[in-house]
């Protein structure tokens, strides 16, 4: 949904040329800033560029000044692809709000081009009308050509309709930074933050956290620390000053709850998840990991705590970061490892040894495209039949699902518990768009986080036909099903694991036929009766005229689609999975309430799929596989279709 | 709260027996098997380690070697096809406390697991690897393995494999093993005394077995092991001691004027011109894997390497003990409020 015009940045669109702009009498300038409700941004340039730096600095300012926000950052596979082509563009949209929102945004009202390749690239996503900025230094006929403009658009007359402010970032930077001393070329590498400082200023962002955050960074290279700070300061100041611009505009804070937020991405939520949950079970965590896009950083950032007893093996691959995990699982600690759609396939053998051992393990997976290594650094969610049946023989395991950055935390934690209490490996399901995107989280009291009680095995469980104690491995608590986690060191337990099949209570090797189907129904009735809360049904459960259910990252777009298609009058149910298996147990009454079921997905309908199967419901799938999100305005035409069929 | 086992005790263990280490299971290999013998000199040498069954674990991949833990009377892990190292790296990672061992053959070893070898070697992990070298896959009925000579006649290669068979040693060396040996099924003493040796090493430790497959590749290294061959084939290696062998020790290693190893009569050379092991010297020990070019020519067995190093979990260990030191123990909340924040009230 477009914005209202008077809410649109730099309504009603007007074109300027250039930044010798003096004639104040053609704009009104007043210095008060202009309010308005949200607006979405989006930086791009070059991968060396710096835009997910600069559009990161831009979120965490913005998160500071309380708004609400999401990101979405987009950015090529290769490192470095040929420099000023539109195959090398990085871009980074960030929605902010001062009330709730869901999503990074339709279209976006402002694009920030650093060269002609990203405005090549991105315009197309730009709303009708929107403003762009370009660094004007970077137009030239080379860069041109490379973007593949045969003429320049920014004299063609093909940007009409929208408003064009055309800045030299490169030479402003290069000016203020002459003073210090810096050589012109390196410089230049500061223009980022003079993009950052100029959008800061057109949208009132305080500077001190980024001026802080410079410091930081660059505190120890003080000739890159100076030159980026003034930059920043160039670009503000240009704002301020070069009387191109109107007036700023201002975003003024959400309506939050009480509490102290951060602004997190879904990698670090998950991290930080697991971190908790170490120790909501007083266990040592033990990642066993390959670097992969886009599950690295999961790694990179377990890897920092290592004051809190972490462990962390960069195994020689994914095949090894399983198994290492697996025998650290096995010797009593939280094993994980982390991996995407590829590694998952890697790893399916060894989740089988575990689904054999019952032993607790935590397998995530950042979705990305598919298959092979299809779209690496782009969101999907089509690993989820893998995730359900992608191993060998009967052999079901839980699969818990992120559904936004913050609520990875809470996964991770989740997904520990159902390990450690069921003795069974766990999939967890987030992808690229929730690993790398961001929203505020309002953080949780650590005293209010529920506790995963845990036991070893200590004693016997059993006797011998001579009397003896011994021990079981395969002796099942009752409730749960689980077997006993009998950890090496302990005296008086030692017994023998492994793929072969096991005979009932006593775990020695059986290929008794009778036996072998008992252990299989065992394994799946201990995975069905895991405790799973019930789904709750959002807006209009008694009366709906259509169910909207997803899973995963879609949660925002689905949500930001519900409310238009409701603010227009409509009755629309909404639930979201968190579960994947077992499902919650009422699910299957609450898709049959349902006159109609409407399922997005980020693949070709396989939560659809399974719904069908599992409760004979007529899910019809609304299916996005083109490596983006889906809009909340692709999802509201989707659902006002469904309803109106 | 979970409570670890107390690994801080250190008393001395309880005294022990063969019985003791046998689990109550029986054991399932071919009659004849050289496995069976491998088990025996294991179960024998137990007791007199002085080390706790409980705290030690025997891990597996699959193959007939990949039995072995469920015949022991401790901790066992029967994974999968070649895997055992990578598990054994977790478990040795998470539990520097335990003794743990893994026993896979050479498919298990050099085929499918390959690359798992390689790098639990050069991380230095604290296991002992002991792997059964039969020259033939066993389990799945006699295809030919990655150690087999070229030219195997078997039933996927009915007109000759093609392939350059590994050389285990040579293969352990370049990764950069810390410890490697080799022994054979044939000779209790000698395996007991190797073993021995790797369980003292503290990182990790390769050892080849000689092992013949009654079944599929019979006689295999017969021309080097049997009782009657054995003194004239079998070249034993002793740190800080000339390199000798034959009934009489007439015979020993040199190097040659053009760089190389070969095998000389004693007394045509004199007793000052035979080398001389070092078990610390890496490319003399690189040019001892190479002297052989199979089981029928004079084979060094005993320690090829040992050298002390960095052990993969202390380092581990240390850099989380540095972290501790550094910033205290770990606080959750304090991670969790540690990017920029803000507050509404």
């Amino acid at each position: 949904m477009a914005l209202a015009p008077d809410q649109r940045v730099g309504w009603p669109p007007r074109r300027n040329k250039g930044v010798l702009v003096t004639d104040t009498a053609e704009h009104t300038r007043t210095d008060a800033p202009t309010e308005i409700d949200r607006v979405i941004i989006r930086f791009a340039g070059d991968s060396g560029d710096g835009m997910q730096l600069t559009g990161d600095r831009f979120t965490n300012a913005s998160a500071l000044l309380g708004n609400d926000l999401a990101t979405l950052p987009e950015f090529p596979a290769e490192i470095r692809a040929p420099a000023g082509t539109v195959a090398g563009v990085s871009a980074f949209q960030v929605h902010i709000s001062d009330h709730d929102i869901t999503t990074p945004g339709d279209a976006p009202n402002v694009l920030v081009a650093m060269n002609p390749a990203a405005l090549r690239s991105e315009l197309p996503k730009l709303e009708p009308g929107g403003t762009i900025i370009v660094n004007v230094d970077t137009f030239d006929e080379r860069s041109l050509a490379k973007a593949g403009y045969e003429d320049n658009p920014l004299t063609d007359g093909s940007l009409k309709g929208y408003t064009v402010y055309e800045v030299p970032m490169t030479s402003l930077t290069r000016q203020a930074c002459e003073p210090l001393g810096v050589k012109p070329r390196d410089a230049e590498r500061s223009k980022n933050f003079f993009a950052l400082g100029l959008v800061s200023w057109m949208y009132t962002r305080p500077e001190q956290p980024t001026l802080d955050w410079i410091e930081a960074r660059f505190g120890r290279n003080q000739l890159v620390r100076d030159a980026n700070i003034a930059a920043f300061k160039a670009g503000h100041a240009f704002g301020e000053t070069a009387e191109l611009f109107d007036h700023p505009y201002i975003v003024k804070p959400a309506h939050q709850e009480p509490g102290t937020y951060t602004n997190i991405n879904g990698n670090t939520a998950l991290a930080w998840g697991l971190v908790a949950a170490g120790q909501l079970a007083g266990l040592p965590v033990f990642l066993g990991s390959y670097p992969i896009t886009p599950a690295s950083d999961i790694l990179h950032e377990l890897s920092k705590h290592k004051n809190f007893g972490i462990r962390t093996l960069q195994a020689e691959d994914e095949i090894a970061g399983i198994g290492a995990a697996l025998g650290a699982a096995y010797g009593g600690h939280l094993g994980v490892t982390t991996t995407s759609g590829p590694g998952l396939a890697l790893k399916s053998e060894t989740i089988g040894l575990a689904i054999s051992l019952e032993l607790p393990l935590i397998i995530i997976d950042i979705q990305r495209g598919g298959p092979s290594t299809g779209l690496p650094t782009k969101t999907e969610q089509a690993d989820l039949l893998m995730a359900m049946y992608g191993h060998h023989g009967e052999s079901p395991l839980p699969i818990v699902a992120a559904y936004s950055p913050s609520h990875c935390f809470t996964a991770a934690i989740e997904a520990a518990r159902i390990a450690i209490t069921y003795r069974t490996p766990v999939i967890l399901l987030s992808d690229g768009y929730l690993a790398n995107g961001a929203e505020p989280w309002r953080l949780p009291e650590v005293e209010s986080l529920p506790a995963i009680p845990v036991e070893f095995a200590t004693e016997p469980n059993g006797t011998d036909d001579d009397g003896n104690p011994v021990f079981w491995p395969y002796l099942r608590d009752e409730r749960t099903l689980a077997r006993p986690w009998a950890i090496p060191g302990t005296p008086g337990l030692m017994h023998r694991i492994g793929g072969i099949e096991k005979a009932d209570i006593t775990g020695n090797i059986s290929y008794e036929p009778a036996n072998h189907e008992r252990m299989v129904r065992l394994r799946a009735a201990k995975v069905a009766g895991i405790d799973v809360p019930d789904v709750e049904v959002m807006h209009d459960a008694d009366d709906p005229e259509v169910l909207v259910i997803g899973w995963g990252s879609t949660w925002g777009a689905i949500s930001g689609a519900v409310d238009r298609v409701r603010a227009r009058g409509h009755r629309v149910a909404q639930v979201h999975l968190t579960h994947l298996n077992p499902f919650p147990s009422n699910l299957g009454d609450v898709l049959r309430r349902a006159p109609r079921v409407l399922c997005p997905e980020m693949n070709l309908g396989q939560l659809a799929k399974l719904l069908r199967a599992e409760y004979l419901v007529d899910v019809r799938p609304v299916s996005k596989v083109q490596g983006v999100p889906f809009t909340a305005g692709e999802l509201e035409t989707a659902i006002l279709e469904a309803i109106d069929a | 709260m979970p409570e670890f086992p107390d690994t801080a005790d250190t008393a001395v263990a309880p005294p022990t027996t063969r019985k003791d280490w046998a689990s109550d299971q029986e054991v399932r290999w071919c009659p004849g098997c050289g496995d069976y013998s491998i088990l025996a000199a294991v179960q024998l040498l137990m007791p007199e380690l002085n080390v706790r069954r409980e705290r030690t674990v025997f891990v597996s991949g699959i193959g007939c070697a990949a039995r072995f833990p469920y015949y022991m009377n401790t901790y066992g892990l029967h994974g999968i096809h070649g895997r055992a190292p990578a598990i054994a790296t977790g478990l040795a990672m998470a539990r520097p406390d335990l003794d743990v061992w893994v026993v896979g053959g050479d498919g298990d070893m050099l085929s499918i697991g390959g690359n798992h070898l390689i790098h639990a070697l050069r991380r230095n992990v604290n296991i002992k690897i002991l792997m059964f070298n039969n020259q033939i896959y066993g389990l799945t009925k006699g295809q030919y393995s990655p150690t087999s000579e070229i030219g195997k006649v078997t039933k996927s290669t009915p007109f000759g494999s093609l392939d350059t068979p590994f050389n285990p040693i040579s293969v352990a060396l370049g990764a950069e093993a810390t410890f490697v040996a080799r022994t054979h099924d044939m000779d209790r003493h000698h395996m007991m005394e190797t073993f021995r040796r790797a369980h003292e090493h503290h990182g990790a430790a390769f050892v080849e077995i000689y092992q013949n497959c009654n079944v599929f590749n019979d006689g295999a290294f017969e021309a080097i092991t049997s009782k009657a061959n054995r003194d004239h084939m079998l070249i034993p290696l002793v740190h800080g001691e000339p390199i000798r062998f034959g009934p009489d020790r007439e015979k020993g290693v040199v190097i040659g004027g053009d760089g190389r190893m070969h095998i000389v009569e004693v007394a045509d050379v004199g007793e000052d011109a035979i080398l001389v092991h070092d078990e610390t010297n890496q490319g003399l020990a690189f040019q001892l894997s190479r002297l052989a070019h199979g089981p029928h020519e004079p084979t060094p067995i005993g320690v090829f390497r040992a050298v002390q190093a960095v052990e993969y979990a202390d380092a581990t260990d240390g850099q989380l003990a540095t972290a501790r030191q550094q910033k205290g123990p770990g606080d959750l909340a304090a991670l969790l409020h540690s990017g920029a924040t803000w507050t509404v009230s």
